[in-house]
């Protein structure tokens, strides 16, 4: 391990510009020329548009052009395309209705896009936007999944989806189930509901198009966690522009969390109005807009059972999940309740039989899709509670049941009854750490002295494992996914011997930077100031697939690693050459070519120069230059898994839930830079602590945003989280060569469950068994007291 | 336009501003200053907090009219005239305070402001302070340390 290699925990190298103001973000990008766009949304949850007059708007000072739906679909533009095809239990396809860039005749939920209006000025634009006059002829609205389902619930795409239904769709053996089910000792249920949550990068998305007349070439300039992604969806099935002609740069990007996956209806509206006008055109949401425009997450309705035989194994699960989908599907929306959601449900656990039936249902909300963790906090919050509920029961310790039923750390590698096969892991030694951080043992004596205080105190643990490192091409490709999922790498060595690395890879936040070069470092013995990472833009990096669902490192890296050892290869080939040696007896360590068993060598940096200038070299048998490529397409998913401990302290007084003590032991691989891999799993928990306490997306009977701003949406701020206990046990990823797993989402994926336990751990004295998320002072003051008047009458 | 006259990061600057012209407007798109963000529109998220004379404060909640004769500092301001960064912007970076980036220079302004006003505030009232300063990436964790380390460290400088 050197200075800057893997294991360290070395400073960021992006730090200095963002702490010094000099970062680049979408926004902070001008163009000489420049427009602003503003987008006219709806207000109206459903509604037909009889007319809309865009004639006052268009006189109004400063306004470039107003645009809406008839004219994008006059020039031919196409519809969002939805990127995972999902299949009816009957083999038939998913619906998959029109979601154009600006609305032709009907809007579907409040927020979706009407018209667009560019200005010389942001504040002109917004002036006339308010000039633009619509008839609209309001039509009932459907906002919960299970309504959208009922008969004679307003239908939001008519005879495009009959019944609101995207698909109705099945993982597992259900005759398996039904059988293990019959011969159940007990049964445990459960009904919940995912609350919906509204994602909030800091950043609020933001989108720039630009044309240049002379060469024809368009540049997007977004706040993308995949640019590659952006370019050929909007390129060939939006706007069809050539790969060639079309650049997009997603430069600095303030968090993502999903949010930034989709290719979104302003990034085409911008980009075409800018060679329409052969001028920049900038958008930025405002953060009102964010929250009615950027794609949600969760919101899935639940009912699940659990068998059990007599020692509490557990014989088979059953579930049944509605998922929202929202008005439109969304890049990725099908593949979230399905493949990234039912696969997880066998956790940690050796259930021999799982049965899943998934609807998705269309409805006149904001699209839903990934929300970090994706699917798979879905699938871990559902059955974390089924095992709590379970383990009450039969009588049994909340801890005592999971290990009875955990996958024993020899019988990797371990298929499960719902497609996936995990590579590594042990989940005895992540609950024992967990336990004694946390001081499990202990608790009881802390909740008799919270007692006396008069405040309910409870523990909560969640045991959980995740899938990512998104995915095999081959197995994606037979589940529906329309793309493949590689990740692509070039290596470039400099004369001097500096290396530039260009990756499909994004980082937003999670520092790659640093990270990609300290790998970098590792490999070639070079310091991580001589190694830069370029990313996040298509005119320079190969074509990559992005950042989503903790793959970066896992194969975003893995690529990288691969380029790299083409390097070494050829530049052992070179200093064989030079060192007059067999390439056999070179050995490359520490940055040093040697000759086997001798003193001779040479450094990195003489090879890299020998590579460009070549004087002396084999030039019948080897190129001159010093640049690999790599793709890597993955062996399989990673699975990270772990175990988190929340312990709650609540005031019965005020309904008010603190966390007091929070701790996680994750098994994320191999770790490259430990400060970072605590630092993600820290915001990944308090995202989740968000969820199970604070965050809540709501939506009255009608439609109408209710939690559209921070005044109402309740992001957690400092005072509502408290420090956060973060440790690591490793078992390496067995099919990549850094042995790396994935450390964004695990927090939040494993945390929701351990507060929700926790919570309910407290109150069950007053004989709560369950509560949805978040449980907010409301809903715990009314528990608490009416369980109190309960006991007085 | 009515023009406004203040000093920014020390330099004096002259503005033209309509009357609903905001501070952050002014830094960001005619001065230039990128530095200060803008996160949302209801003056909760703090990425946009700049110093008034010193002072903490949101530079999207501020008309740029109401400062004739102000001196703001922003983000870009606070290095030392060696380019040396702050203390504070140090330890943030020693600490692991920031991720994606965005929140980060209202955080660096605010944690300043709370070191002068506060020099040994703990944990307790360093979360307290950040209320109005919203992280979605970090969880707080490593903020707090930075804090507490910065302050430390502009203890010791003086």
């Amino acid at each position: 391990m050197g200075a800057d290699g893997i294991g360290v925990a070395v400073r960021r190298k992006e730090d200095v510009r963002f702490l010094t103001g000099r970062g680049t973000y979408t926004d902070d990008i001008a163009r000489p020329g420049q427009t602003y766009a503003h987008i006219l949304r709806s207000g109206q949850a459903h509604a037909r548009i009889r007319s809309i007059d865009v004639s006052k708007a268009k006189a109004a000072p400063g306004v470039v052009a107003v645009f809406t739906g008839a004219d994008m679909a006059a020039d031919g533009v196409g519809g969002l395309p939805c990127g995972w095809l999902v299949k009816n239990k009957d083999g038939s396809p998913m619906k998959e209705p029109a979601h154009p860039p600006l609305v032709v005749d009907r809007v579907r939920h409040v927020g979706d896009q009407i018209a667009v209006v560019i200005a010389e000025t942001r504040a002109q634009a917004k002036d006339a936007a308010e000039l633009v006059e619509i008839d609209f002829e309001p039509l009932p609205a459907v906002v919960d999944s299970k309504d959208a389902l009922k008969t004679g619930a307003p239908q939001v795409h008519g005879d495009a989806a009959p019944g609101n239904l995207c698909y109705d769709w099945e993982l597992g053996d259900k005759a398996a189930v039904d059988a293990a089910f019959a011969k159940a000792h007990k049964v445990a249920k459960i009904d919940l509901f995912n609350n919906r949550l509204i994602p909030n990068a800091m950043e609020p998305r933001a989108a720039t198009g630009d044309f240049d007349p002379a060469s024809g070439d368009y540049t997007l300039y977004t706040t993308s966690q995949n640019p590659h992604v952006i370019r050929l969806l909007m390129g060939a099935f939006v706007l069809h522009i050539p790969e060639s002609k079309l650049r997009v740069y997603a430069p600095d990007v303030g968090g993502g969390f999903g949010s930034k996956i989709y290719h979104y209806a302003e990034e085409a509206i911008v980009t075409w109005a800018a060679g329409k006008l052969k001028r920049p055109v900038r958008w930025t949401a405002d953060r009102s807009e964010s929250f009615m425009s950027d794609a949600h997450g969760r919101d899935h309705h639940s009912h699940a059972e659990l068998a059990l035989d007599k020692d509490g194994k557990f014989l088979a699960l059953r579930v049944d999940t509605t998922a929202n989908m929202g008005a439109y599907l969304s890049t990725f929306a099908s593949c979230i309740p399905t493949y990234l959601y039912a696969t997880l449900l066998a956790g940690v656990y050796t259930t021999p039989a799982i049965y899943v039936e998934v609807k998705a249902v269309f409805t006149n909300t904001v699209p839903v899709d990934a929300y970090r963790g994706a699917g798979r906090p879905e699938a871990t919050f559902l059955l974390e509670r089924l095992v709590d509920v379970a383990a009450r029961e039969m009588g049994m310790d909340r801890v005592e049941i999971r290990r009875r039923n955990f996958i024993p750390t020899n019988a990797f590698p371990y298929q499960t009854p719902v497609a996936l096969q995990y590579d590594s892991g042990d989940y005895f030694s992540t609950l024992e750490q967990a336990q004694k951080a946390a001081d499990w043992a202990g608790f009881e004596a802390r909740r008799a002295e919270a007692r006396k205080r008069g405040k309910l105190r409870g523990i909560g643990i969640s045991t959980y494992l995740e899938a990512c490192g998104i995915a095999p091409s081959n197995i994606a490709g037979a589940l529906g996914a329309r793309a493949g999922l590689y990740e692509a790498a070039t290596v470039r060595v400099h004369p001097t011997g500096t290396v530039t690395i260009l990756t499909g890879s994004h980082s937003h936040g999670q520092g790659h930077e640093t990270t990609f070069a300290q790998v970098v470092s590792e490999t070639l013995g070079i310091g991580i100031d001589q190694v830069e990472i370029v990313h996040g833009d298509t005119n320079k990096i190969p074509f990559g697939m992005g950042t989503y669902g903790s793959r970066s490192l896992a194969v975003g890296g893995t690529a990288i690693v691969k380029a790299l050892d083409k390097v070494v290869s050829k530049a052992k080939k070179i200093a064989a050459h030079l060192l007059e040696a067999s390439v056999n007896d070179i050995e490359f360590k520490d940055g040093k070519f040697t000759v086997v068993g001798t003193d001779k060598s040479k450094t990195f940096g003489e090879i890299a120069l020998t590579a460009y200038v070549p004087h002396n070299y084999p030039l019948e048998e080897l190129e001159p230059g010093l640049e690999e490529n790599a793709f890597y397409d993955p062996k399989n998913f990673t699975f990270p898994g772990g175990c988190h401990i929340a312990e709650v302290e609540i005031d019965p007084d005020t309904g008010v839930t603190k966390v007091v003590k929070f701790t996680a032991v994750d098994d994320v691989g191999r770790v490259i830079n430990p400060m970072i891999v605590e630092g993600q799993v820290q915001g990944g928990v308090a995202q989740g602590i968000g969820q199970a306490l604070l965050e809540n997306c709501v939506y009255d009977k009608d439609g109408q945003l209710i939690t559209g701003s921070y005044m109402d949406y309740v992001m957690p701020r400092a005072d509502d989280l408290p420090s956060i206990g973060v440790a690591t046990h490793t078992t390496l990823c067995t099919h990549n060569p850094l042995g790396v797993k994935g450390c964004g989402e695990v927090g939040a994926i494993g945390s929701p469950p351990a507060v929700i336990n926790a919570v309910v751990d407290a109150l069950k004295d007053h004989g709560v068994t369950h509560m949805d998320m978040p449980a907010s002072p409301q809903k715990v003051w009314s528990v608490i007291n009416g369980a109190h008047r309960k006991a007085a009458e | 336009m009515p023009q406004v006259s203040l000093t920014v990061n020390g330099r004096p600057v002259k503005v033209e501003v309509e009357g609903r012209t905001l501070l952050v407007q002014v830094l960001r798109e005619k001065l230039g200053l990128t530095g200060t963000h803008v996160g949302c529109d209801t003056s909760q998220c703090g990425a946009c907090v700049v110093h008034v004379d010193g002072k903490s404060a949101k530079a999207c909640t501020l008309l740029a009219a109401q400062l004739e004769g102000a001196s703001v500092t922003t983000i870009e301001g606070v290095a030392g005239a060696d380019g040396k960064m702050h203390p504070m912007q140090e330890a943030f970076r020693d600490n692991h305070g920031l991720q994606c980036g965005f929140c980060t220079p209202g955080m660096v302004m605010s944690a300043i402001d709370l070191a002068k006003t506060n020099p040994d505030a703990s944990e307790h009232e360093i979360r307290e302070w950040l209320e109005g300063n919203i992280c979605r990436c970090t969880g707080y964790h490593n903020i707090v340390k930075s804090i507490q380390a910065g302050s430390a460290a502009m203890r010791a400088a003086k």
